[in-house]
């Protein structure tokens, strides 16, 4: 080891009673951060993966949520020209007497995209790309990811998805615009609509891609979790990030499949005219000669990866909170273990509740009984953990920095947007609330807002991790509030034109007297969607400034945190740590024990020390 | 790329204490299997593609289990080389027998792997590869038999079974005579003259419709599409697995893992792909051929 030059006390700490993996030895003429192209394109570095994957999500959120401020200007103000957006959108602003209306076609394809960058692109490689990749090998103590060639590959998969997603959105005939969910016949029959053409077939190849991407990923997340933890660090000592992580990684392992499987037989449908999905279907007054499929095929199989994807978007956002709500509450996590058999048992659950998305699809309504009751089941592991949440934060030394603001706020966004989930999860009123704003406000609280509330917390708290400097606070702060009062001015008020039965996905509502009254409400809705679409701006640009300008990290462990990402170097190098690998002797959150304020997970128990976990 | 992939069998420079308990199996610093990370991503790679497979199979049963008449394996895959037929499934056990055989050739070439022999693993390599172009060359000819011969395509499929018992009007030229009584469930084949579907008419003699003069229709098209198309992944994974062996076996010919010392992992990683293809041949082979 007489070539590693270490100076900081702590690290010859860990150099003294450290686990030798014998790193360095392997590593001799290391060219591994050569050049410029290697090191940042081309890398095979968990951290600067993350980051990649970061990027390119902050990229695709932009995209996304810019579109959902297009179509809410068309929902909110209707009668308004939109004529000033023709530079940006040319010839889907279409123009009649000097009053340019957004075209109808192009307002599905607005929807679809939204809904599919989001999901997959922002929230799914955005949130567990950036932090599975950025944390597993940190708080474990690995080197790295279990092959970082493949996890290379995942992120190139991801951006060659994304290319092929991004030119859809500029084609002659527009992107997919059938929902993003792509039930045929709309996206199996190419002359269904005009985004069904190539825009579909872009969509199908775009996502086949993400799904290759995904699995490679997550194959290496796992293997990762199981096989380099580092000395003393079992199972029942790892962070919750990390349990989190893992348990998503294998929901994604067991649900992107069948997706796969699905798209496969659409892709055979679309090119090769089989009738996998198809069945009685009119095309001006024709019948098609296309027979014997069944459409509930294809949505059975897209929701045994949709629901199951809900928590893959979820469960980092879970994990991510946990750590960032123990860390500023200065107290241990309250329950770790019903912690871990919560996530779980929620990724368990997720399998068998998919169908709770096509109770008005014309499944038997017997089989939404069973349905119904795991669905609600779900309802048990979220609430303990919302609990947990809440006790942890009782009489805690309360931090309120820009990421624990973001961790108390995804509580209370989980629990807004939960509690409707009960009502939805009951086939009986779902009959009266699906398919309506309701739905929309639902999903967007819990696992939109939600889930970005995760990440923003993430983003915050482990900003000087990736880039050895802080965000400005302040800006954070504002960021925060405009954010939590905005999403919830635009989402309340959807419960209450949901229940009034408004569809949702619909582009007017001018034919509809009932509806009249909620013009106001809409107006209100698309203003405060532009006021927290600005927040955001404001948040990318104090993300990027901070980069080069933001306060320096001068101390490598800033918030007294325990977890061993915070015994790394300020500028960690390839392999993490300069040395040995640091070896753990006790669980995360040892905060607030035997009269000291935390812990670190490598210091080893004193004698008549009684583990913090042992209740 | 070697040099900068990052090196994680840390347990060669280990010393191997033999404590199997929980705790240091799951105590970190440690392999909880002891199978290297590059084992257990082919296991989970596995298991994702169990999954994907899966998904097709389960379309099969609900498709299948949607239609009216389903043609009965029995019929359909009755036709051996050599312009013979009425030899019920023994050409799919032939092309079956050799997949299988070719696992275990496999298990051979994994076995002399781990034994350091590389001429061992070289021979039993060849043996699975010639198992798995053999399996292929089968899956090739029994297409073309279905396609070109009894002209069933994902678009049509002659195939089918009677709903009802009756008595044919007329003769197909082939096995069916006029005059031919069958019963409910009987399977047919429609023949194609000159382009033409010959649907042979025929007379219920049972059930509500009795005395009604009916034709054969064909049969569900779901049957040709779903065969072509799951046959078709099946043999899609037989091809690239054909392909890696080939690769890993030249591998294993230049001497490449003898110098990894690691028991040619490389061969053992193949196997299990190996394995788990022949083990989706029994499932699509019950599904498709024994129900």
């Amino acid at each position: 080891m007489g070539h590693v030059n270490i100076q900081d006390p702590e690290l010859l700490e860990i150099e003294r009673t450290g686990f030798d993996d014998h790193f360095h030895e392997h590593h001799h003429g290391d060219k591994y951060q050569s050049n410029f192209i290697m090191h940042y394109i081309f890398s095979m570095d968990h951290k600067i993966i993350a980051r990649q994957f970061l990027f390119t999500g902050i990229f695709w959120a932009i995209i996304g949520a810019g579109m959902s401020i297009i179509f809410r200007l068309q929902l909110g103000f209707p009668e308004e020209s939109l004529e000033w957006l023709k530079p940006l959108l040319g010839k889907w602003i279409v123009v009649n007497d000097g009053m340019g209306k957004l075209s109808q076609d192009f307002y599905y394809a607005l929807v679809t995209m939204h809904g599919t960058i989001l999901v997959f692109f922002v929230l799914t490689a955005g949130l567990s790309g950036t932090f599975s990749n950025l944390l597993i090998p940190l708080q474990v103590g690995a080197r790295d990811m279990a092959s970082p060639f493949m996890n290379m590959l995942s992120y190139w998969f991801f951006f060659l998805a994304s290319v092929v997603m991004f030119y859809s959105l500029f084609i002659n005939t527009g992107p997919f615009s059938g929902g993003w969910t792509a039930y045929p016949p709309l996206s199996a029959l190419p002359q269904a609509s005009t985004g069904s053409g190539a825009g579909m077939t872009l969509w199908l190849v775009s996502l086949t891609l993400f799904v290759v991407s995904v699995l490679l990923g997550g194959i290496n997340y796992v293997t990762t979790v199981l096989n380099l933890r580092t000395k003393g660090m079992t199972m029942w000592r790892m962070p919750l990030t990390i349990w989190a992580f893992f348990v998503t990684a294998v929901l994604g392992i067991l649900s992107f499949p069948v997706l796969a499987s699905g798209f496969f037989m659409l892709m055979m449908d679309r090119g090769l005219g089989t009738s996998f999905f198809l069945s009685e279907i009119f095309i001006n007054g024709q019948a098609l000669d296309r027979v014997g499929g069944s459409p509930i095929l294809y949505q059975h199989l897209f929701w045994f990866l949709g629901h199951p994807e809900v928590y893959i978007i979820i469960l980092p956002a879970m994990g991510l909170t946990s750590e960032v709500l123990s860390v500023h509450a200065r107290k241990p996590i309250f329950g770790y273990k019903a912690m871990v058999i919560s996530i779980l048992a929620i990724g368990f659950l997720s399998f068998i509740v998919w169908a709770h998305h096509m109770f008005m699809s014309g499944v038997n309504p017997f089989i939404s009984n069973f349905f119904v009751i795991f669905t609600l089941i779900i309802a048990v592991p979220s609430a303990v953990k919302v609990f947990n949440w809440i006790t942890t934060l009782y009489g805690g030394n309360l931090r309120l920095n820009s990421a624990m603001l973001f961790a108390i706020g995804f509580v209370s966004m989980f629990i807004s947007g939960g509690l409707t989930g009960i009502f939805l999860g009951n086939s009986a009123i779902d009959i009266q609330m699906h398919d309506t704003y309701f739905v929309v406000a639902h999903f967007h609280i819990v696992m939109g807002i939600a889930a970005f509330f995760g990440m923003f917390a993430g983003i915050y708290h482990w900003y000087p991790k990736m880039f050895s400097r802080y965000m400005s606070e302040s800006i954070g702060r504002l960021h925060f509030w405009v954010t939590m009062v905005g999403a919830y001015a635009i989402f309340w008020p959807m419960h209450y034109i949901g229940m009034a039965g408004v569809p949702r996905r619909y582009y007017s509502f001018e034919a509809f007297d009932a509806f009249k009254h909620f013009d106001d409400m809409n107006k209100f809705i698309t203003v405060a969607a532009i006021i927290v679409f600005t927040a955001q701006l404001m948040f990318v640009v104090n993300f990027v400034y901070s980069i080069w300008h933001g306060k320096e990290m001068k101390e490598k462990n800033p918030y007294g945190a325990s977890t061993l990402e915070w015994t790394t170097p300020i500028e960690a190098g390839h392999g993490n740590w300069p040395g040995k690998l640091p070896v753990v002797h006790r669980w995360p959150y040892d905060y607030g024990k035997d009269g000291r304020e935390y812990i670190m997970q490598t210091e080893a128990m004193g004698e008549d020390e009684i583990a913090g976990d042992a209740h | 790329m070697a040099n900068t992939a990052i090196h994680h069998d840390v347990d060669h420079h280990d010393d191997h204490h033999d404590d199997h308990s929980l705790e240091a199996k799951w105590g970190g610093g440690e392999r909880p299997w002891k199978a290297s990370y590059g084992k257990l991503m082919m296991w989970y790679f596995l298991v994702s593609d169990a999954f994907t497979f899966a998904g097709f199979l389960i379309a099969y049963g609900t498709l299948r289990v949607s239609m009216p008449a389903w043609p009965v394996p029995d019929f359909v895959f009755s036709s051996l080389p050599g312009d013979i037929h009425h030899k019920p499934l023994y050409f799919v056990t032939f092309m079956t027998f050799v997949l299988l055989f070719s696992s275990f050739t496999m298990v051979r070439a994994v076995q002399e792997g781990q034994r350091e022999n590389s001429k061992g693993v070289v021979f039993w390599m060849i043996l699975t590869i010639l198992g798995g172009i053999g399996f292929l060359a089968c899956q090739a000819w029994e297409w073309n038999t279905l396609i070109s011969k009894e002209h069933m395509s994902i678009y049509n499929n002659p195939f089918s079974a009677h709903t009802e018992a009756g008595v044919y009007l007329e003769g197909d030229g082939h096995d069916i005579k006029e005059g031919d009584t069958f019963e409910a469930g009987e399977p047919y084949l429609i023949h194609k003259h000159n382009g033409e579907w010959h649907n042979l008419k025929y007379k219920v003699t049972e059930g509500p419709d009795a005395g009604m003069i009916k034709e054969q229709s064909l049969g569900p098209k779901a049957f040709g599409a779903l065969f072509f198309f799951i046959t078709g992944f099946h043999g899609f994974h037989v091809f690239s697995g054909v392909i890696f062996l080939i690769i890993i076996c030249v591998n294993a010919a230049t001497g490449l893992y003898i110098e990894r010392k690691n028991g040619h992992e490389m061969v053992e990683k193949i196997g299990l792909y190996w394995h788990f293809v022949d083990l989706v041949w029994v499932f699509v082979f019950l599904v498709f051929y024994l129900i």
